[in-house]
C-alpha cells in the first residue's frame, strides 16, 4: 500500500480546465472521497491517477514513483469502474483471475488468491456464473474482487455505489468501510453523495469546475466549511444562507437581513471590519435553528412564516418564509412542539453557530 | 522536460508516425484499383499497354468518357438502371410497409403463419428461381422489357420484416391515442407510422437501391438488347466491345461508380445503421 | 353473442369491426404475397418438378419423366463434384480472409487519431462497387496486354485468368476486394457497440494491446463476426457475375462454382430438368452449411444477455 500525491495537476480540454491546479496528498491507509457535484473534475482526477487519461500539467506519485510516463497497466493500481466493467464472456472466477494473468503469476497461485478475493467478498458459490446471470450487488462485489485480488498499491472507485438501489447503497457502504479498513488499503473514491462522503472518507476532497475547494476530515468540513460552496454543498438538508448588507446600528455591527438585524458574532468582528464587505451571507445550519415568539435580538431574530412541515419521524423539517419570501429550513427534534403551518414565529440562533462569508468571494470570514 | 520524459516523448511521435504511415500504406492499396482505373481511363490506349505503365495522367484524354456514354451506351444503361432500380425500390419500400403494418398493428387469423411465409422467401436462393422465372416472364410478354426486370422484386421478406420491427418498436399507445382522434388504420399509417419509422424506411430504401442497382444474373437472363441493359451487364458487353480501347472500358466502370458514391455519400449513416440492425442483436 | 378468449362480449359492431381489420390485413399483404406466390414459391415447386424431366439432345423433342433417375446422374456425376468443390473452395478462399482483412481495418481505423474519419471513408469505399464493376476492373487489369502486372512482377504461365493453378484464388482477389468496403462497415459499427470502459478495466487489469485485442475486441464482437461468417458463406455460395465476365467457369472448369454451371446448364446446354437438379443441389448446400455453422459456431458467440 502506498500514498498517492498529486502536484499541481491540471487537465485542459482547449480552453476549458476540467481539473485546475489540483495538488494533494493521499496518505498510506487512507480513505479519501473526492466530492463535488458532476462536472467538478473528480473523475477527471481520478482518471489521471490511473493513467486513463494524461494531464496537461503537473506530476502524480503512487508510492515512491513520479508514474506520468507509466502506461495505466503499470502503474500498480485497480479501479472499481461506475458501470463495473466486468468481462462479460468471462466467468465470475476468469473475471477476478483476470488481473493475475497478465502479470505472469502461476495458475496455483492463481488459483489461491482468485479464492481468497471471493471469500472476502462472500462470493464463494458464484465464482462459475456469467455476470449476465448475477445481481447488481454481486456484480458490484465481483468488480471489488477483481480489483483486490492484486493487492495494489492503491484503489480507485468511480462512483462505485451509485448503480445500486437505495437500501443496498447503505449497506454495502459499511461494507466498503469494513473492508478498507480490514485490507488497511489507500482508497481513492469520486462520488457526488455528500452522505457517502461523511460516512465513509477520512478525508473528504471537495471540488468544483476543477478547484479544490477545501479538504478535511469530514467533521471539520462540515462544521468549518470555507466558502459558500462547501457550505451548501455538504450537509443535508443544506445550510441556509441569507445574504444580507453590512450596517452599524447602535454602535454594533450587523448584517441586514429580511426583517431584522443580526449582529455579526463578536470574534468576527475585526475580521469583517479589515475586509469591509459590502453585503455578507450569514449561514446557519438547520439543526442550530430554533423558534421564538419574540424577537430576540440578541440572538438574532428574524421573522418569519411557516410554510410546511415535515415528519420524517424521528425529526422534523419546518420550511419557514421569510419577510422576502426566501426560504429557510429549521430542523428539530421530533419530541420538541411544532410550530403550526400558516403561524407566524422568529427564527434565532446562537451567535457561536453562524457562519459569515463575503458575499462577492463566497469566502469565509475568519477570526 | 526530464530526459525520460524526452525519450518517451520521442517514442510516442514515431509510434504516431508509425500509424499514419500504417493507415495510409493500407489506404493506397484499397484505393489502388479504383485510381489505376480513374488514370488509365483518361490514357491512351498505347499508353495502357506499355511498360512500365503510366501512373498519372499528364494529358488527361476525356474524351474515353463521352465515347464511352454514347457510343459505348454507357448513357442508356445508366438510364435502365435507374428506371428499373426505381421502380424495385419503390415497390419493395411500399409492399414492405404495408405488410409490416399488418404484421405489426393489426389482428388477424394466420398471422403468425403468414410471418413465417414472408421470412421463408428469404431462405429460397435465386438460382432456384431463374429457370421458371423466365419462363413466367417470356409468357406474360415481359421478355426485355422493364416490367420484366422489376416486377419479381417488387416484395421481399427482408423488408416486410425490418418494418414490422421498427413499427414494433412505435409505443403502443400511440396507435389507441389516435384511434380516439379519429384515426383509421390508412391515415394512421401514413401520417404517424411511417414518419415515425423514418430510419428504418430510410435503412430499407439504401438497401433496396444497393441490391437493386447490383443485380446482375437477372438482367442478364431478360435482357438481349442494348436498348433495355442495366449498368452491370452493360459494362460487361462494353468491355467486351471495346478490347482495344481499354481506357472506354476503364470510363466505363467510373461512370458504373459514380451514381452510388454519390448516393452512399448522403445516405452512410442509414446504410450503417441498417447493417447493425440484424448483426449486432444476434 | 360469442365471449371469446378476451372474455368481451363481440356486439354485432365488434364484429364488423374485426371483419374490417381482418380485410385490411389481407389487402395490406396480397401485393407482398402475389410477388413471392409467383415468382418465389411457384418456382420452387416447379422447379422440383422439372428435375423429374429429362430434356432431349435437340431442341423441339419432348422431355421424358425419368423420376429421380435425373437427380442421381447428375449429382453422382464428376462435374457436380468438382463444381462442389470448387463452391466450397472458393467460400474458404473469401470468407474468412474477407472477414479478418474487414475486422484488421475497422480496429486499425478505430483508433483516436486525427483524420482517421478519412481513413475511414477510404476503407468503406469499395461498397460503392458493385461485383461487375470490380470484375471488368481486375478482369481488364489482369490483361496480359495491360503493362500493370508484369510491373508489380505478378506475371505467370499462362495468364492469370487462364492459368488453372491461380484463376479461382484471382477471382477470390477480386471477391474480397469489393466486399471489403460493406464488412469493414460491419466490423466498425460492432466494434463501435463494445464499451470503452471493458477497455479501461483491460488497461487497468495489465493486458497490452494485444491481450485487449483477444481478451476484449473478440469475443465482445463475436455476434457481429458469426452474422459476417454466416452472411459472408451464403453470398459466397451465390456468387456469379466476377465468375461470367472473368473467367466463365474455366480454365479447365477450374472456377465452376455450383452458381456458374447452373447458368451455363440453362443458357448453353438449354437443359433446364438439369440446372433445376443443380439449383435444389445449391438450395440444400447453403442450407445445410447456414444450419451447421448456426448449431456448431453460435456456441462460441458470447451474447451480452
Amino acid at each position: 500500500m502506498g500514498r498517492v500525491a498529486l502536484d499541481h495537476v491540471s487537465k485542459r480540454f482547449h480552453d476549458v480546465a476540467a481539473v485546475d491546479d489540483l495538488t494533494l496528498e493521499v496518505a498510506d491507509e487512507e480513505f479519501l472521497v473526492l466530492l463535488g457535484p458532476s462536472g467538478c473534475g473528480k473523475s477527471t482526477a481520478l482518471r489521471m491517477i490511473a493513467g486513463l487519461e494524461e494531464p496537461t500539467a503537473g506530476t502524480i506519485t503512487i508510492g515512491e514513483r513520479v508514474v506520468n510516463d507509466v502506461e495505466a497497466k503499470d502503474r500498480d493500481i485497480s479501479m472499481v469502474f461506475q458501470s463495473y466493467a466486468l468481462y462479460p464472456h468471462m466467468t465470475v472466477r476468469r473475471n477476478i483471475e483476470f488481473p493475475l494473468r497478465s502479470r505472469k503469476v502461476s495458475a496455483t497461485e492463481r488459483a489461491a488468491l482468485v479464492q481468497e478475493a471471493a471469500d472476502s467478498l462472500d462470493l464463494g458459490g458464484l465464482l462459475d456464473r456469467k455476470p449476465a446471470q448475477l445481481s447488481g450487488g454481486q456484480r458490484q462485489r465481483v468488480a471489488l474482487a477483481r480489483a483486490i485480488v492484486r493487492r495494489p498499491e492503491a484503489f480507485l472507485m468511480d462512483e462505485p455505489l451509485s448503480n445500486l438501489d437505495a437500501k443496498l447503497r447503505v449497506q454495502t457502504r459499511a461494507e466498503l468501510v469494513e473492508l478498507q479498513r480490514r485490507l488497511a488499503a489507500t482508497v481513492i473514491y469520486v462520488t457526488h453523495d455528500q452522505v457517502e462522503a461523511m460516512t465513509m472518507g477520512h478525508r473528504i476532497a471537495v471540488l468544483e469546475h476543477g478547484v479544490l475547494q477545501q479538504i478535511g476530515a469530514p467533521q471539520d468540513v462540515y462544521a468549518v466549511p470555507n466558502n459558500l460552496f462547501v457550505a451548501r454543498f455538504i450537509g443535508s438538508p443544506a445550510m441556509n444562507t441569507v445574504s444580507g448588507r453590512v450596517d452599524r446600528v447602535d454602535g454594533a455591527l450587523v448584517a441586514q437581513l429580511p426583517g431584522a438585524s443580526v449582529p455579526i458574532p463578536t470574534e468576527l468582528v475585526a475580521a469583517v471590519e479589515a475586509s469591509h464587505p459590502e453585503e455578507v451571507v450569514i449561514g446557519v445550519r438547520p439543526e442550530d435553528l430554533d423558534f421564538s415568539d419574540s424577537p430576540a435580538a440578541e440572538r438574532g431574530g428574524i421573522p418569519a412564516t411557516v410554510s410546511v412541515v415535515e415528519s420524517l419521524g424521528h425529526e422534523r423539517h419546518v420550511a419557514c418564509r421569510l419577510t422576502d419570501g426566501q426560504l429557510v429550513i429549521a430542523r428539530q427534534d421530533a419530541h420538541d412542539a411544532a410550530p403550526p403551518e400558516e403561524s407566524t414565529t422568529y427564527l434565532v440562533a446562537d451567535p457561536g453557530a453562524l457562519h459569515v462569508f463575503d458575499a462577492a468571494s463566497g469566502e469565509r470570514i475568519r477570526a | 522536460m526530464s530526459v525520460d520524459a524526452r525519450a518517451l516523448h520521442r517514442r510516442r511521435v514515431w509510434s504516431k508516425v508509425g500509424r499514419y504511415a500504417l493507415l495510409t500504406v493500407l489506404a493506397i492499396i484499397v484505393l489502388f484499383p479504383i485510381y489505376i482505373t480513374i488514370v488509365n481511363s483518361l490514357l491512351p490506349p498505347v499508353d495502357i499497354t506499355r511498360q512500365p505503365p503510366k501512373l498519372f495522367p499528364t494529358h488527361p484524354q476525356w474524351g474515353s468518357y463521352s465515347d464511352a456514354w454514347n457510343a459505348g451506351h454507357m448513357g442508356t444503361y445508366l438510364k435502365n438502371s435507374f428506371i428499373v432500380t426505381f421502380l424495385i425500390t419503390v415497390g419493395q419500400v411500399l409492399t414492405a410497409i404495408l405488410a409490416g403494418y399488418a404484421f405489426a398493428f393489426l389482428r388477424f387469423p394466420l398471422k403468425r403463419t403468414l410471418f413465417v411465409v414472408f421470412l421463408a422467401t428469404l431462405m429460397v436462393p435465386f438460382e432456384v428461381t431463374i429457370v421458371t422465372n423466365v419462363t413466367t416472364i417470356s409468357d406474360l410478354g415481359w421478355y426485355n422489357t422493364y416490367a420484366g426486370l422489376a416486377v419479381p422484386f417488387l416484395a421481399t421478406g427482408f423488408g416486410a420484416f425490418l418494418m414490422r420491427q421498427a413499427f414494433l418498436t412505435l409505443p403502443g399507445d400511440l396507435r389507441d391515442a389516435a384511434a380516439l382522434d379519429g384515426y383509421g388504420h390508412w391515415r394512421f399509417l401514413w401520417r404517424v407510422a411511417v414518419p415515425l419509422a423514418r430510419p428504418a424506411v430510410a435503412a430499407l430504401t439504401v438497401f433496396a437501391f444497393l441490391a437493386a442497382w447490383n443485380q446482375y444474373l437477372w438482367p442478364l437472363l431478360i435482357t438481349k438488347d442494348d436498348r433495355l441493359r442495366t449498368v452491370q451487364i452493360g459494362l460487361k458487353q462494353l468491355q467486351s466491345v471495346s478490347i482495344d480501347q481499354i481506357n472506354i472500358t476503364f470510363a466505363g466502370a467510373i461512370i458504373a461508380v459514380v451514381p452510388l458514391v454519390i448516393l452512399l455519400l448522403f445516405f452512410q449513416k442509414q446504410l450503417v445503421r441498417g447493417l447493425t440492425a440484424g448483426a449486432v442483436k444476434g | 353473442m360469442n365471449t371469446a378468449t378476451t372474455g368481451v362480449t363481440f356486439t354485432p359492431a365488434r364484429r364488423r369491426l374485426r371483419r374490417r381489420e381482418r380485410g385490411l390485413a389481407y389487402v395490406l399483404l396480397i401485393p407482398s404475397l402475389l410477388v413471392f406466390g409467383v415468382f418465389v414459391f411457384w418456382p420452387l415447386v416447379h422447379n422440383a418438378y422439372l428435375g423429374f424431366y429429362r430434356n432431349p439432345p435437340f431442341p423441339g423433342l419432348p422431355s421424358t419423366y425419368v423420376g429421380f433417375d435425373q437427380y442421381q446422374d447428375v449429382l453422382t456425376s464428376s462435374t457436380f463434384y468438382d463444381s462442389v468443390k470448387t463452391t466450397f473452395l472458393f467460400a474458404i478462399l473469401t470468407v474468412p480472409v474477407g472477414i479478418a482483412a474487414g475486422l484488421a481495418l475497422a480496429v486499425l481505423a478505430h483508433q483516436q487519431l486525427r483524420g482517421i474519419g478519412i481513413y475511414r471513408t477510404f476503407f468503406s469505399s469499395t461498397v460503392a462497387t458493385s461485383v461487375a464493376v470490380a470484375a471488368v476492373i481486375f478482369g481488364t487489369l489482369m490483361n496480359p496486354s495491360v503493362g500493370l502486372l508484369p510491373w508489380l512482377g505478378l506475371t505467370t504461365n499462362p495468364t492469370i485468368l487462364q492459368n488453372p493453378d491461380w484463376a479461382l484464388i484471382a477471382v477470390a482477389v477480386v471477391t474480397v476486394w469489393q466486399t471489403l468496403g460493406l464488412t469493414f462497415i460491419l466490423m466498425a459499427s460492432g466494434l463501435q457497440g463494445v464499451p470503452d470502459e471493458l477497455y479501461e478495466a483491460a488497461k487497468v487489469d495489465g493486458a497490452g494491446a494485444w491481450s485487449r485485442f483477444w481478451h476484449v475486441t473478440l469475443p465482445m464482437m463475436s455476434p457481429t463476426i458469426f452474422f459476417a461468417v454466416v452472411i459472408g458463406t451464403i453470398f459466397a455460395f451465390q456468387s456469379f457475375g466476377q465468375i461470367d465476365i472473368l473467367t466463365q467457369g474455366g480454365p479447365l472448369k477450374k472456377t465452376n462454382v455450383l452458381t456458374y454451371y447452373i447458368y451455363d446448364t440453362l443458357q448453353r446446354q438449354s437443359d433446364p430438368g438439369k440446372a433445376a437438379v443443380l439449383a435444389v443441389a445449391l438450395f440444400l448446400l447453403t442450407l445445410m452449411l447456414a444450419l451447421l455453422q448456426i448449431r456448431f459456431l453460435e456456441r462460441r458467440v458470447s451474447y451480452e444477455r
